[in-house]
């Protein structure tokens, strides 16, 4: 392979070559530097006068003595069954002091979108046992559901209890878990891991750790290697696939370092125009297809700068998954663990996955009637504040105590409590037997005399 | 001959310089704008951009990972243009219209790159029904014949911009859309396809005012915020508030006789479960299948980038093809932020000077050619169709002040604003009935007059004032607390909750609520009005506020929703609350 010593221009993670033969356009790059350490780039331009390359890992030591190798090929990950259970940098390469992955396939890392013609709708139940999750926001399989959380709130724990506590009732097909770290502290690395192997999970794991002192451009890589794994365990292994990306932030950063480098005109924020689409090639690898047996279920975590839901991050995040789960300072404060805030999150398929069939019939209207309620009574907290509780009437004093019990009983929970489906309905119908019963409008009577703990069978008439 | 080949002396053979994403360079390349072109040895299907000096600039719509310079490049000579004949109902295509299934056939459930797929099954046979005979004279336009597509016909018309002639010869029988069935004079032979750039909008011989509701079954929407056929109507909103469902809603339920909908920019999930939906779905006025009047295009956000620039007008091309036909056509574009978008990346890899937030300096222009498009229209043929846009907007942050919002609000007549704060608290659909708003309420007004009743502009223009009343009310609630309110107001708080959650909300997913006629609509419209009559009589003759707000017999009243025989219910409540405020009045 011929080598190029014509490197002109280095910045940032950009280096420009020039004089070469003809490139092709998101080809490999391999940069051997003096001392003969070789780092990995991508050609993001090419012309018949330059070719600029990305690398994914620190520039330093590149200069102009250094050889540029280009490889003909665009990246690859090699896969392989044997990858359950290992541990791998953010750029790939075993770090569990295990051996080299005995590739049974070399797969292109940016993964060709799913035709949706040959997509299956998602609609097979995940019991999280998280009532705010099951009841209200209800995960199934294939789907993209991110947690949108921000610093020091326990958003790890909350992947942790659904990575540990997610099944689907009455399946025994193999699953895997794949995650993938992307600049976070070797603390919440650690945490990970040791909940992992606590529960035994890792020997059905593949992890990527790019940690926070790792090259925050390989970030860009961490995702897509993950995911070409995880559609590999999935379509071409039959797995269900779990896949925890955390920390989304730190990836979109990193994409905003390398569009400044590039010189590009910054769209919000200074975050590139073109995030939306970079971020949709990340969220959309998730689903099913029909035909084949495995999933891709994906749980992003990203950290809300300034725990600003409109900040460009959790905002195109936003708009590409199928939902959010918000996890909330306020509740967080309160005490009340998960600290989920049902009124901002969403399950977008969750209308797919519940009802008669999945879940129970009487599900999707308990849940409008909790957030009705809920919503309501928390409106009022901020009226009482002014005027006090007794300026209120009868009606809003009950919404008023209803948001306080969704909280305390409905939301918070145990880390290794797990409730079952029928469990979170239950109580769901139990607290809204607090309010009148002529308020549920929301719910049929059919529903009501059948479920509801005044009416339904063998209930004392008052 | 169709669409303009352009002089064949040129050189149609050029190499690539450059290649930037799906922006690449060719020189010594003879090319002219919006000409479709071959890239690289793959022969990857691309479109001329700009034209600078010796280059030639190409967006590409497909990947072009490991193109290189040097790699030549072809000019077909040809515009971007769409297929049109019988075979687009029921199907879905990429932004490019090339068929899905055929992708999946052709190349496995993932989407790969340099395979093209035309838009119309040519092997298929359709049972061609003449509707001219030798001798006729036929312009441009003129239908000539018919074919059953699905439960729609098809009329097979002679292209827009032909001049015509006296008719030859035409068959019928059983032919392909590229077998004659029609020979005119002048040797022009006509088949049932034809081509069309899709940049261009198809002629038609005038454009009207609308002046019929296109009734969507959507009480908010029919109810206050009417659109016309032919109309034009945006729906902005944050994430999650409510664009897709209340599209999908449209596209199931709307009174259109053909349903366009492009998922532009958006997921692929979404695209699936229209799939797996609307086969299932009956049309509520014809009782036909829903899927077989609708045309799906998706090219969804990870799909290449400049297909999803060409996707909004593969779509309203279609559209005003089956106007053409002199059908009334509904077109939903989700969302047009991403095609705008789309456009942003295009050109700022073409180093344009960026306009407001990095759009180009025409964004504005393409999104009124767009709506444009759209109109109640005397076709050539002289039948009348219509094309009504409905375009989802996704502001950055749910702000209404950025560019494409904005730019949207100038043209379109009608603008329903999605509201995260109803979404939040499951208020759907969660358009905010303060905000928005529709320019063709005076010009409906005749239609609901005769077709609903003489009293539902009335009852509207009531509901509304209610609304705003409430509105005014709320904030004085917020400082004193709702107790302190004058005992009138507090009925009025009454009614109004009633109106927002009987008749505003409606559930997408309820079996029976999930489409409302317009007698429905007015007959519970009607019966909140009555109460608050009933209330006002109390109110006078003594009643106290809590007797009237605690009375019994209106709790009933949001169960209507879900009946579907729900008159009896509902003329069984008026009944008791009649009787029920009969007794309060003489008790006081
Ligand atoms: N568009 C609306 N949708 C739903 N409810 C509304 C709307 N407008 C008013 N209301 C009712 O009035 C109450 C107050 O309205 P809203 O929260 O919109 O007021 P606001 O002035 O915007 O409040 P804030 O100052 O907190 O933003 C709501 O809780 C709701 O019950
Ligand atoms: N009319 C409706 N009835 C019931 N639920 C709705 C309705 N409109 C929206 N929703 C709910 O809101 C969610 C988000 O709506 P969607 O249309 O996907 O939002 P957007 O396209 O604006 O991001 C849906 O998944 C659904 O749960
Ligand atoms: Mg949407
Ligand atoms: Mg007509």
């Amino acid at each position: 392979m011929k080598e190029y010593r014509t490197i002109s221009k280095i910045a940032g993670p950009l280096v420009f070559v020039e004089k070469t033969e003809p490139i092709g356009y998101g080809e490999l790059v391999n940069i051997v530097t003096f001392d003969g350490t070789i780092k990995r780039g991508q050609v993001l331009d090419t012309s018949d006068n330059l070719v600029v390359v990305q690398v994914f890992e620190t520039t330093a030591g590149i200069g102009r003595d250094s050889g540029v190798r280009f490889t003909g090929e665009t990246i690859k990950m090699p896969v392989g069954k044997e990858m359950l259970g290992r541990i791998l940098s953010g750029g790939g390469k075993p770090i569990d002091g295990g051996p080299e992955i005995v590739p049974e396939k070399r797969l292109d890392i940016t993964g060709a979108a799913i035709n949706p013609y040959a997509r299956a709708s998602p609609n097979e139940f995940i019991q999280t046992g998280i009532s705010t999750i099951d009841g209200t926001n209800t995960l199934v399989r294939g789907q993209k559901l991110p947690i949108f959380s921000a610093a020091g709130l326990p958003h790890n724990n909350i992947a942790l209890q659904i990575a540990r506590q997610s099944k689907v009732i009455g399946s025994t097909e193999p699953f895997a878990v794949v995650f993938a770290a992307m600049g976070i502290t070797k603390e919440e690395a650690n945490h990970f891991m040791k909940d992992f192997e606590r529960t035994g999970a890792l020997e059905r794991a593949v992890v990527f750790l790019n940690l926070a002192d790792d090259p925050a451009v390989e970030r860009i890589i961490t995702p897509r290697l993950a995911l070409t794994t995880a559609e590999y365990l999935a379509f071409e292994l039959g797995m269900h696939v779990l896949v925890i990306l955390t920390d989304m932030t730190n990836y979109c950063e990193a994409l905003r370092q390398i569009g400044a480098a590039r010189e590009e005109v910054p769209g919000r924020r200074g975050y590139p125009g073109y995030m939306y689409t970079d971020l949709a090639s990340i969220y959309e690898r998730a689903g099913i297809i029909k035909g084949l047996k495995g999933s891709v279920t994906q749980i992003p975590i990203l950290t809300m700068p300034g725990d600003d839901i409109t900040h460009p991050i959790p905002d195109l995040t936003g708009y590409i998954t199928e939902g959010q789960i918000v996890v909330s300072r306020e509740l967080h404060r309160k005490g009340i663990y998960p600290p989920i805030n049902v009124l901002p999150s969403l399950s977008r398929l969750m209308n797919l996955g519940i009802g008669k069939g999945h879940t129970r019939e009487d599900h999707k209207k308990v849940s409008d009637q909790m957030y009705a309620g809920y919503a309501e009574g928390n409106d009022l907290r901020g009226l009482v504040a002014i005027v006090g509780k007794d300026a209120l009437s009868e009606r809003d004093r009950m919404l008023l105590e209803f948001a306080d019990l969704f909280e305390q009983r409905f939301v918070k929970q145990g880390y290794d409590e797990d409730r079952t489906i029928v469990d979170t309905l239950d109580l769901g119908w139990d607290l809204l037997s607090t309010l009148p019963v002529e308020q549920l409008t929301r719910i049929d009577r059919d529903l009501i005399s059948k479920y509801h703990p005044k009416f339904k069978a063998g209930a004392t008439k008052e | 001959m169709e669409v303009k080949e352009k002089d064949s002396k040129i050189d149609k053979l050029g190499v690539l310089k450059r290649i930037s994403g799906p922006v690449v360079t060719a020189v010594n390349f003879d090319a002219h704008m919006y000409d479709v072109v071959k890239v690289g040895n793959e022969a990857l299907m691309g479109e001329v951009i700009k034209i600078q000096g010796e280059e030639t600039i190409i967006q590409v719509y497909e990947d072009t990972s490991g193109i290189r310079p040097g790699e030549p490049v072809v000019n077909t000579g040809l515009s971007l243009a769409v297929e049109l004949g019988p075979g687009l109902l029921t199907n879905i295509y990429d932004g490019i219209q090339r068929p899905l299934s055929v992708l999946v056939d052709k190349m496995g459930n993932f989407i790969e790159r340099g395979v093209s797929a035309p838009g119309l099954p040519h092997d298929k046979k359709w049972e061609f029904k003449p509707l001219v005979k030798e001798g006729d004279k036929v312009i441009g336009g003129s239908i000539i014949g018919e074919v059953q597509e699905t439960n729609i016909v098809h009329k097979v018309m002679v292209p827009p911009n032909q001049k015509g002639g006296t008719v030859k010869s035409i068959k019928s029988g059983s032919f392909t859309v590229d077998d004659v069935v029609c020979v005119l004079e002048d040797g022009t032979s006509l088949t049932m396809m034809q081509r069309w750039p899709v940049r261009v909008p198809r002629p038609v011989k005038e454009k009207l005012n609308p002046e019929i509701p296109l009734i969507t079954g959507q009480r908010i929407l029919d109810g206050l915020f009417p659109i016309a056929k032919g109309g034009t109507a945006a729906i902005p909103g944050p994430f999650g508030s409510g664009k897709t469902v209340t599209q999908q809603q449209l596209a199931k339920w709307s009174d259109a006789e053909i349903v366009v909908y492009i998922g532009c920019g958006e997921r692929g999930n979404e695209m699936t479960e229209v799939l797996t939906e609307f086969p299932a779905l009956v049309d509520p006025k014809t009782g036909k299948p829903l899927m077989e009047r609708t045309v799906l295009i998706a090219n969804t956000s990870n799909m290449p980038v400049a297909a999803r620039e060409a996707s909004v007008y593969t779509g309203i091309t279609i559209a005003e093809y089956y106007r053409d036909m002199g059908y009334d056509v509904s077109l939903m574009a989700d969302s047009t932020s991403r095609w705008a978008e789309a456009m942003r990346e295009i050109s700022s890899r073409l180093e344009e000077m960026p306009g407001e937030e990095g759009y180009p300096a025409y964004l504005a222009a393409r999104l009124s050619e767009f709506y444009e498009r759209a109109g109640l229209v005397i076709t050539l043929a002289g039948g009348n169709g219509s094309v009504s846009v409905i375009g989802a907007v996704s502001p950055p942050g749910g702000d209404f002040s950025e560019p494409v919002t904005q730019n949207t609000l100038r043209i379109v007549k009608v603008f329903w604003a999605l509201d995260a704060k109803l979404s939040q608290r499951r208020h759907f659909p969660a358009i905010n009935w303060l905000n928005s708003d529709s320019l063709y309420l005076d010009t409906l007004h005749d239609w609901y007059d005769r077709e609903v009743s003489p009293e539902w502009n009335t009852l509207r223009s009531w509901a509304m004032e209610v609304l705003q009343k409430e509105a005014e009310l709320q904030e004085i609630v917020q400082l004193v607390g709702s107790d302190a309110l004058p005992e009138t107001e507090q009925i009025t708080i009454e009614v109004a909750r009633m109106i927002r959650e009987i008749f505003l909300q409606q559930n997408a997913y309820d079996e029976v609520d999930t489409f409302c006629d317009m007698k429905k609509q007015y007959d519970i419209m009607k019966s909140i009005k009555l109460f608050a009559d009933l209330s006002a009589t109390a109110q006078a003759a003594g009643v106290t506020p809590s007797q009237i707000i605690g009375s019994k017999a209106k709790n009933e009243l949001p169960q209507i929703k879900f009946i579907k025989d729900y008159k009896p219910e509902l003329e069984k409540i008026a009944k008791e609350m009649d009787e029920e405020f009969n007794a309060l009045r003489a008790a006081a």
